[in-house]
């Protein structure tokens, strides 16, 4: 097996985002041999051509079913093993399974050097999350301004204010409704839908 | 108050004990806070309910028991208190390989002998003429569709380890790989088989129940440990999934089931589709032609719920034909206590009397039937017979 020389790794994962902040990840700590799969067909066979010593997989990709096979294939020189094989770590798999990833080695490869890449598997997928929650953030709050803009506009127009005074109008009666500036906003949207 | 409960599933028909146990309030009855969580492997579904993350969960029975048996995985006991159905499968093949098939039938195609020696001419012949093997789909290594993919096959004379491809397929994928010629056939539980119909790209060849008269599908699946530590809360989940199963067994409740699974949060898929797997009526060709069975799916009737340790004692001997587990007293009697009639009676203050006995023998379309208490006499017939079968059986000097 591949010695004491950095390990094989294989990341399947359909995102190539979150693929690619795992494999820079794993280079910048000093893995070299990354390889990402995206795409799903005849998954199996590319993983054996490749011969990894580490398969990374996100949770939400349905393949992971076809990777279980992997141990039936009596025929392989090399079967791996799941993650959860050792149960030694029980934090350890529960933070991995909490950030979604899930992890297959090649029976033989040490703990202490699976150890360090599982750690920054689950920091980069976590942070991955981070970063889509922010971006949702991001968009909605982008939306919510489009929606205000034309909420003005309408209030502009049909009761004669200036756009101050329009945002004022709308801010006051979210206030008063107890309700985000965005939502008073669009039942304007809404309303002034209904009644064209 | 109610007791909160994380149960995960698998978008297959075949949740649907749980699912209508959720919406017709039938857990809530039982003082149950039911979350359900659809996921996209068995494998989630099984490392969750391993490590904590699902209290129970719909799970394909030969996986309740690998995983209490340590097969292929860590050993996590896992015991089964409600059958969720048994059948429910289909082999699907190609338009491509339904023809082959029929041109070399010598018989009913609803007979599995005669479909089975029928693929054994069709693999040969392809053998001569140097074609790429079948590759046949099933959903996962410990799975029936597996197990009943094999019976079949082998019964006809073909090797599934060597003369064809077995491969592990998303259920959601299968219907797709079929039309894009990744997989010549596949066994799956509903919706997909219609699906595949519906589309065009497939012939449903068989129902299961043509292969074994009853076969343990999914099962409500909890650890070992959490039952022992939460016996009223496991009792209450039985209630509600066996309510469940009365309601989806009473015919003109088919509707709104079907309507309950169709949802997105669901299954997703057309609820028409769904209503022909309950009705046990199938379009089996994209021709229009129906088949309809009162075997083809299970539930809430027949003893189907009750766990039949006979059922995992079968489960066990595939597991053992197929290289997958090692033959022991042991392990028999182990995998035999992951079903658990005792949990179930109780839970429902019965008394056994709908016992296994009662269902009648366990019996496939070849082979004798199966006797849960000789397992290696029963799995020898099988060995003789592919011997008998092998045109030049090889000798035993190593």
């Amino acid at each position: 097996m591949a010695a004491e020389s950095s390990p094989k790794i294989v990341i399947v994962d359909e995102s190539p985002i979150r693929a690619a902040i795992l494999e820079e990840g794993l280079r910048e700590a000093g893995f070299t041999g990354v390889v990402h799969i995206s795409e799903m067909q005849s998954l199996l066979a590319r993983i054996y051509a490749l011969d990894p010593d580490i398969i990374l997989i996100d949770l939400e990709n349905p393949s992971r079913d076809v990777l279980e096979q992997m141990f039936q294939v009596s025929r392989a020189v090399r079967r791996p093993i799941a993650m959860f094989v050792d149960q030694s770590d029980a934090a350890s798999i529960q933070a991995s399974v909490d950030a979604g990833v899930s992890a297959y080695i090649v029976d033989g490869l040490k703990k202490e050097r699976v150890k360090p890449i599982l750690d920054l598997c689950v920091s980069r997928f976590n942070a991955f999350s981070k970063l889509q929650d922010e971006l949702a953030r991001a968009k909605s709050a982008l939306e919510d301004r489009k929606v205000i803009d034309r909420a003005k506009g309408i209030l502009m127009k049909l009761k004669g204010l200036t756009e101050e005074e329009a945002y004022v109008l709308l801010r006051s009666t979210a206030m008063r409704e107890k309700k985000k500036i965005g939502e008073i906003a669009q039942s304007i949207l809404t309303a002034s839908e209904l009644l064209k | 108050m109610s007791t909160p409960l994380h149960i995960g599933f698998i978008p297959l028909v075949d949740a649907a004990a749980l699912i209508v146990a959720v919406d017709k309030g039938f857990a809530a009855a039982e003082g149950l806070d039911v979350t359900l969580i659809r996921e996209v492997s068995w494998s989630n579904i099984r490392d969750k309910l391993n490590i904590g993350l699902f209290d129970a969960a719909h799970l394909l029975a030969p996986v309740a028991i690998a995983s209490s048996l340590g097969l292929g995985h860590i050993k996590v006991p896992i015991v089964a208190p409600f059958t969720l159905g048994l059948n429910g499968n289909a082999i699907t093949v190609s338009p491509a390989l339904h023809a082959a098939i029929l041109s070399e039938l010598d018989g009913d195609p609803f007979d599995p002998m005669a479909t089975a020696l029928a693929l054994a001419r069709v693999v040969a012949t392809r053998r001569k003429g140097g074609a790429e093997p079948l590759t046949f789909g099933m959903t996962f290594p410990f799975s029936s569709h597996n197990y009943q993919l094999r019976f079949w096959m082998a019964a006809g004379g073909v090797d599934p380890d060597e003369d064809v491809r077995l491969v592990v397929l998303p259920p959601p994928y299968m219907v797709d790989s079929l039309a894009g010629g990744q997989v010549d056939a596949f066994c799956v539980g509903a919706p997909w088989n219609s699906v595949a119909v519906d589309r065009g790209v497939g012939h449903i060849l068989h129902f299961v129940s043509d292969i074994l008269v009853r076969a343990a599908e999914k099962v409500l699946a909890i650890r070992h440990s959490w039952s022992e530590r939460n016996p009223l809360v496991a009792a209450a989940l039985v209630r509600s999934a066996h309510r469940a199963t009365e309601f989806i067994g009473q015919p003109e409740n088919r509707a709104e089931t079907a309507r309950i699974l169709a949802q997105p949060s669901h299954l997703g898929v057309d609820a028409d589709v769904i209503l022909r797997t309950l009705n046990g009526r199938l379009k089996i060709s994209p021709d229009g032609a129906m088949r309809e069975s009162a075997r083809y799916w299970l539930v809430g009737r027949d003893g189907a719920s009750r766990p039949d340790p006979v059922q995992a004692a079968w489960l066990y001997a595939q597991m053992v034909r197929w290289g997958q587990a090692t033959i022991s007293p042991e392990a028999l009697e182990a995998a035999k206590a992951v079903f658990r009639p005792d949990l179930y009676d109780a839970a429902l203050g019965l008394r056994g009397e709908a016992g296994g006995a009662a269902l009648g023998p366990l019996r496939a379309f070849a082979g004798p039937t199966f006797d849960a208490a000789d397992v290696s006499g029963y799995l020898a017939w099988f060995r003789r017979s592919a011997g008998a079968a092998e045109p030049d059986p090889p000798k035993s000097k190593d």
